[in-house]
């Protein structure tokens, strides 16, 4: 068992009343309702696994960034604010807001045209079967897992705060969630990720707003965290000149080139789980406005994680510790804040729509993994390597089947984990490995017509590998570290991204070298695929308030402003 | 903003949620008021659950004749 999680396990944070019970009961309620109304709409391949491809901007731009917003994204997040300050922030802002940014400006158009059904997909178009196997495989296999280790995750988070039995909650929220998704496809996943997004919110945002009376305002906010911390917890950029002067020990390199670029990039822009919400809208002027609406929610999400952190420095009566300590000492870990802030301010009824929020949170996240893993199981593996030849009707079974097979591979992980719990780390890994390079090699394909089929899949190979390398090399000697990550002090985030850096320029290097030593492909077979070799359809004559381009103008605005405001 | 026309909005779901929700909230929260707990949350004399249960209300059932099944969006 994860340590912290097998001391909270001891205690039980909150406990519900009648009302609170209620409303849990009526949001499953309302999910499976959701599910079994849209069973019917979910009859040919297009319909069950892009949801038809008649999502509007609105919709498929919340159901991305909700897909992203699992219930351990909400307290993890909350707990890094509450352990390295506003510094969490940058997850929000650098590290996802150009890189969405970028998705729908400049990649969304070949994703769109191409009709490729998944990344994947995509992949298999723009460098041949070779590379689509590889990323297919990878991301199928880690995509189970990671949803198993959530599930059992967010099942331990549902015993520590409310006490349910751990068998109970797996079941009871992945049974939820077999059922819609396998019912209503991709459209019942996106619908329910709509309402739980407004579930979080309205579950989440009452914790900021009272924390924020209580405190007297974000100046007073500042002046209590001073006291009670550190100065630096209140600044996002001024304190990153040095690796030793903020709490993350990090350096403002690693923060915009590490995360800011190739961490960000490579997971919003070729992460099927999130790109596939953006495939489902219905032209492509909504599939790039989709991201840029994306971009403006994410900015904000920060006042319902960080900022209830930020106020649990200010606010909260007990000192939060790390997890070795609170194993060693007993107490509250800093992963208890966002808990501890609920529990703080929500009496009956707002405590069950915080719980129903945590539990949305999860099921969003499941969700997004499961539908994704269904599309690119049976199109990219069972459909490009068993069985090319069967009707479309064939494969819709497959992928309703897929989904149940997927959700029982997940809660056979999270047992898995709940005996071996030291596997959590390695996989968590493992998924890192492939984000970056996978970035090299899709953005290569797009921008550089160059790029051949061995170039792409050898790239990738590289890449991935060198990953594993250096990630191998610090767990077997720690002094790799000063070279990994460019410091000694470095912290397990600081690694992550400089890893991140080093993989993706080998993949593109490699990727590069190959490609020059080898065969271009032809200029017919780029068509579509390609930038330079792609007419991308012009968006006729829409007012301003309509063009992509002009939002996201007014997003990068926003986030630069923001940035300078907590500087 | 819907989804199909002919059949039911997503936005017609999420206003019976926040509609449902908001009553359940804002009944907590005047329960509350004339039966108030032995162990009180902080900021509890701000009558959080009221206030937020009746702005969910207002939400969800401006939400669910704006989109209610049938009518055109």
């Amino acid at each position: 068992m994860v340590p912290w999680l097998a001391v909270l396990a001891a205690t039980r944070l909150v406990r519900l009343s009648a009302v609170d019970v209620a409303i849990v009961a009526f949001y499953f309620a309302l999910v499976l309702s959701i599910g079994w109304y849209l069973k019917g709409r979910a009859k040919t391949g297009e319909d069950f696994f892009l949801a038809g491809r008649e999502m509007t901007a609105w919709i498929a731009g919340l159901s991305f960034l909700s897909a992203n917003l699992g219930a351990l994204e909400l307290m993890g997040w909350a707990a890094a604010a509450y352990q390295y300050g506003i510094l969490a922030t940058h997850w929000y802002w650098i590290g996802a807001i150009p890189a969405m940014l970028f998705l729908a400006l400049v990649m969304m158009p070949f994703y769109y045209i191409s009709k490729a059904h998944s990344v994947p997909g995509y992949l298999k178009l723009r460098f041949g079967e070779p590379t689509r196997a590889l990323s297919a495989v990878s991301f199928a296999f880690m995509t189970v897992l990671m949803s198993g280790i959530n599930m059992y995750s967010m099942a331990l988070v549902l015993k520590v705060v409310l006490g349910w039995d751990i068998h109970f909650s797996i079941w009871a929220s992945s049974l939820t969630v077999a059922v819609y998704v396998a019912l209503g496809g991709l459209r019942s996943a996106i619908f329910n990720e709509v309402l739980q997004f407004v579930l979080i919110w309205a579950g989440a945002l009452l914790i900021p707003i009272l924390g924020l009376i209580e405190t007297g305002g974000w100046e007073n906010l500042k002046l209590q965290i001073a006291h009670n911390a550190s100065p630096e917890y209140t600044h996002l950029w001024s304190t990153l000149g040095s690796f030793n002067n903020n709490p993350m020990g990090i350096h403002w390199t690693g923060i915009v080139f590490g995360l800011g670029f190739i961490i960000s990039f490579g997971y919003w822009t070729t992460d099927f789980l999130v790109v596939q919400r953006v495939l489902a809208a219905k032209n492509l002027r909504s599939a790039k406005l989709a991201p840029i609406l994306g971009a403006a929610f994410k900015m904000m999400v920060p006042i319902i994680v960080i900022l209830p952190g930020l106020l649990g420095l200010a606010v909260l009566p007990v000192k939060l510790t790390g997890e070795a300590s609170t194993v060693a000492n007993g107490g509250h870990s800093y992963n208890e804040v966002l808990p501890l802030m609920l529990a703080r301010y929500c009496g009956p009824g707002l405590l069950g729509l915080g719980v129903t929020a945590l539990i949305a949170g999860f099921m969003s996240g499941m969700a997004g993994n499961v539908s994704a893993f269904t599309t690119v199981w049976t199109y990219d593996i069972y459909r490009a390597l068993i069985n090319g030849k069967a009707s479309d009707h064939h494969y819709v079974n497959m992928g309703r089947w897929s989904t149940i097979l997927g959700v029982l591979i997940s809660v056979g992980t999270a047992y898995l984990v709940m005996s071996f719990a030291s596997i959590m780390d390695y996989v968590q890994a493992l998924f890192s490995f492939f984000m970056a390079p996978l970035f090299g090699t899709v953005v290569l394909g797009m921008l550089w017509k160059r790029a051949t089929g061995p170039g792409g899949f050898w790239g990738l190979l590289a890449g991935t590998l060198s990953s594993i390398g250096m990630w191998a090399w610090v767990k077997v000697n720690p002094n790799a570290l000063r070279y990994v990550a460019l410091s000694p002090n470095a912290r397990d985030m600081a690694e992550n991204m400089y890893r991140a850096l080093w993989s993706w320029m080998v993949c593109v290097l490699v990727t590069v070298a190959v490609s020059n030593l080898t065969r271009p492909s032809p200029d017919h077979e780029l068509e579509g695929l390609v930038y330079g070799m792609t007419a991308i359809p012009l968006e006729g004559e829409v007012p301003l308030h309509q063009r992509p381009w002009f939002w996201a103008i007014v997003v990068g605005i926003v986030f630069v402003v923001l940035n300078i405001l907590v500087w | 903003m819907t989804v199909d026309d002919s059949g039911i909005s997503i936005w017609f779901f999420i206003g019976l949620s926040l509609l449902v929700n908001g009553i359940l909230i804002a009944g907590a929260g005047i329960w509350e008021i004339f039966r108030p707990p032995a162990n009180p949350v902080v900021l509890y004399p701000l009558h959080a659950s009221l206030w937020w249960g009746i702005l969910l209300f207002l939400f969800g059932i401006r939400y669910c004749i704006r989109f209610a099944p049938g009518r055109k969006s």
